[in-house]
């Protein structure tokens, strides 16, 4: 562990602080968003935001996978739980998160066989074991989740697993970035870009995002040093009016990224129009099965019923996954919505922003 | 069903295993109270105050690096006595065992159960055994309850801790959890981490002869660290403040929850003991801990203050400040 204490030496990172501290800014505000729930939840657990001069505020993106799985999805994953016979196999945020009237977590408590699994290939375990079930791994995710539930399919079929199916409610990272920027609803100087993410898809994938909206973008670790270092390179980009793709977290992450895990996305999936929430439907963002693999697609095996959704009214996780409120601005955290009793997935995800600010922030 | 394995009841086979099952018991835990095979043990009354605890352990695997439920169920109800400053004495342990259950693990449990009590300095003097359907519990729960004595001018309770207090912990945080979890779900690192299931009473008298004035003494079982110092801090009525840079984690612990996007705070430990104690005592107290194998590593890792009354805060490496708040619902593992 020698090798991460470097990047949380409280030398280094006072250095760097002061940094910011000392220098002039050309603006009252900079707005920087960090589009990744881990780094929310990194941000918090430091202190930083309270370090950094006035003039730096960071905001949170859409960046946790649980958060922006839109309601249908959830409401989808529900009924899959109440058909005879099938296990729902899903990490474990996902079960807590209410949906339209009801949770997996709750359909759970009335009998629905709901498994928390933390890795794909233990839900294809529990396939094997139960041959006469039918398991439903729920694949909510970023590019980061995508290949290895791809390899779950590969493997399924190599072992010949019938009884094995995948909700794919996957999404891409780089298209919301593009949607963020084309609604216009919240000013954003700069991205500090997911580091997990940015190791399978490369650095390069932003490069598009900085040439045709000439936002700086900086790809970033998770520890305190890593998210300073960020800034700073954003800061010092937004003065010097420049718009580039750095790569801080180049321990982690290539300019290519991980070539053979975007193959392994490529050989099961393809992209498609895809529903977020807070954002609706964005081009190109989620992923669905390839033609030759659609056996193991769940939304093929089950004849899904039409969902008609329906949200808590108060809830405003939409805006605070844009970035254009924060959880303090909703009328109901704190009174209403908490960790114990969530109205919205924002406070249910152990990296919505929501519940970073109940369980963090002063 | 063939032999080696617990049955539901089989007739005479069924009374047959149960004879088996009150030998195995008896000839373990050997002592003279449980050894008279009565409705209940009768003792005499040590005199002065006494403590009593119960605790349940359904651990799921019921061996993991470092224990097993025989010796967790040992360890988790002296260490509840102790944390009163009471002198454990007695235990009873109630067993409830699946059909199908080996044998043989059920005789390494016992084993190890009259082990732990031995190094403990406790005796089991009555048990229960029953025996339930398979499906119907998972392998093997175990309850043990405790009576211990409290010595005269003892008083450590959760609600003592006082501003200026110092928070002292005997070493590494999370273990346990980790240990179970890693072994549970398969995970492999370079070394199997161990758990630091361990009886406290011995190190928790070396401290009160050091030092009487202790506060307050809790082990952060489940919930963790975090969870413990909340409920301090409420009862108290105090605030706490932790610095993140005196937290003892070991450095696989410490890899194993980033992966699996844990906070060691809330991990569970069945070896450590929350000290609270006057900044006056704080010299004392550390120098009998160094002294004991169970707190070579140990740490004054926080503060107690008046603001803030009923919260912990942490001051982390970078000189931030956050909340440490109470363990809601499960903690789970990250997903991206
Ligand atoms: S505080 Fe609760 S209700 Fe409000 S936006 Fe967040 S999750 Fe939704």
């Amino acid at each position: 562990m020698k090798y991460l204490d470097e990047y949380r030496d409280p030398q280094l990172a006072g250095e760097l602080i002061q940094r910011l501290r000392r220098r002039t800014f050309s603006k009252k505000q900079i707005r920087l968003m960090e589009i990744c729930g881990t780094h929310t939840v990194a941000i918090f657990r430091s202190g930083l935001k309270e370090l950094l001069p006035s003039q730096i505020r960071l905001i949170s993106g859409p960046g946790c996978p649980v958060c922006v799985t839109a309601n249908e999805d959830i409401d989808r994953a529900i009924w899959l739980s109440s058909q005879p016979g099938v296990i729902i196999a899903t990490f474990g945020d996902l079960a807590r998160v209410p949906g339209s009237s009801s949770s997996l977590h709750i359909e759970r408590s009335k009998g629905a066989d709901v498994r928390i699994v933390y890795a794909t290939l233990d839900a294809l375990k529990i396939a094997r074991e139960n041959p006469d079930r039918q398991v439903v791994f729920l694949g909510i995710g970023f590019e980061t989740t995508a290949p290895t539930v791809a390899a779950a399919i590969q493997e399924a079929a190599r072992l010949g697993v019938d009884n094995f199916s995948v909700f794919s409610a996957h999404k891409l990272l780089p298209p919301a970035m593009r949607a963020l920027l084309e609604a216009r609803d919240v000013n954003i100087d700069g991205f500090i870009c997911p580091g997990h993410v940015s190791i399978v898809i490369g650095a390069q994938s932003y490069a598009e995002v900085v040439e045709k909206y000439r936002i700086p973008c900086v790809v970033t670790g998770f520890e305190p040093i890593d998210i300073l270092q960020g800034v700073n390179s954003l800061i010092d980009q937004v003065e010097s009016g420049r718009a580039e793709v750095e790569n801080q977290y180049r321990r982690a992450v290539t300019w290519q990224g991980n070539v053979a895990a975007q193959k392994l996305i490529d050989e099961i999936f393809e992209p498609e129009d895809c529903t977020w929430r807070g954002m609706g439907v964005i081009p190109k963002s989620g992923l669905r099965f390839r033609k030759a693999w659609r056996k193991f697609d769940a939304a093929q095996r089950f004849a899904m019923p039409e969902i008609k959704v329906c949200e808590h009214p108060g809830c405003k996780c939409g805006e605070v996954l844009r970035g254009v409120l924060q959880p303090t601005e909703c009328g109901l955290f704190r009174k209403v919505c908490s960790p114990q009793d969530p109205k919205g997935p924002c406070m249910v995800s152990s990296e919505g922003t929501c519940g970073a600010f109940y369980r963090y922030q002063k | 069903m063939g032999p080696g394995l617990i049955q539901l009841d089989q007739g005479s086979g069924g009374r047959a295993m149960h004879e088996l099952i009150d030998s195995l018991f008896i000839s373990a835990f050997e002592n003279p109270l449980i050894s008279e095979r009565n409705d209940a043990a009768v003792f005499e009354n040590p005199g002065g105050r006494l403590a009593m605890t119960t605790d349940s352990y359904v651990i799921d695997p019921i061996i993991f690096p470092g224990g097993d439920i025989g010796s967790l169920a040992v360890h988790g109800t002296v260490n509840d006595l102790a944390m009163r400053g009471a002198k454990p004495l007695y235990l009873t342990a109630g067993f409830i065992l699946e059909e199908g259950l080996f044998l043989s693990d059920l005789e390494r449990v016992v084993a190890s159960m009259a082990g732990a009590a031995r190094e403990a300095g406790v005796q089991v003097v009555a048990g229960d055994t029953k025996v339930v359907p398979r499906g119907k519990a998972d392998k093997l729960f175990i309850n043990t309850a405790g009576i211990g004595i409290v010595p005269e001018g003892r008083h450590i309770a959760g609600a003592n801790a006082r501003p200026g207090d110092l928070v002292l912990i005997n070493g590494t945080i999370g273990d346990h959890g980790m240990a179970v979890l890693c072994k549970r779900e398969g995970l492999e690192f370079e070394n199997e981490i161990q758990s630091d299931s361990a009886a406290l009473n011995g190190l928790i008298e070396l401290m009160l002869e050091a030092y009487p004035g202790i506060h307050v003494l809790r082990d952060p079982t489940r919930g963790g660290v975090a969870t413990t110092l909340n409920e301090i801090a409420e009862q108290s009525g105090v605030g706490i403040r932790l610095f993140e840079e005196k937290l003892p984690v070991r450095a696989d612990v410490s890899g194993a929850c980033e992966l699996l996007g844990l906070d060691p705070l809330y991990v569970a430990n069945e070896g450590k003991v929350l000290v609270i104690v006057p900044a006056a005592g704080a010299d004392a107290v550390v120098s009998a801990m160094k002294s004991h194998p169970l707190a070579k590593s140990c740490s004054i890792m926080g503060e107690v203050v008046s603001d803030d009354p009923g919260r912990v805060f942490l001051r982390t490496r970078i000189g931030g400040s956050r909340i440490v708040d109470m363990l809601r619902g499960e903690q789970l593992p990250r997903i991206c």
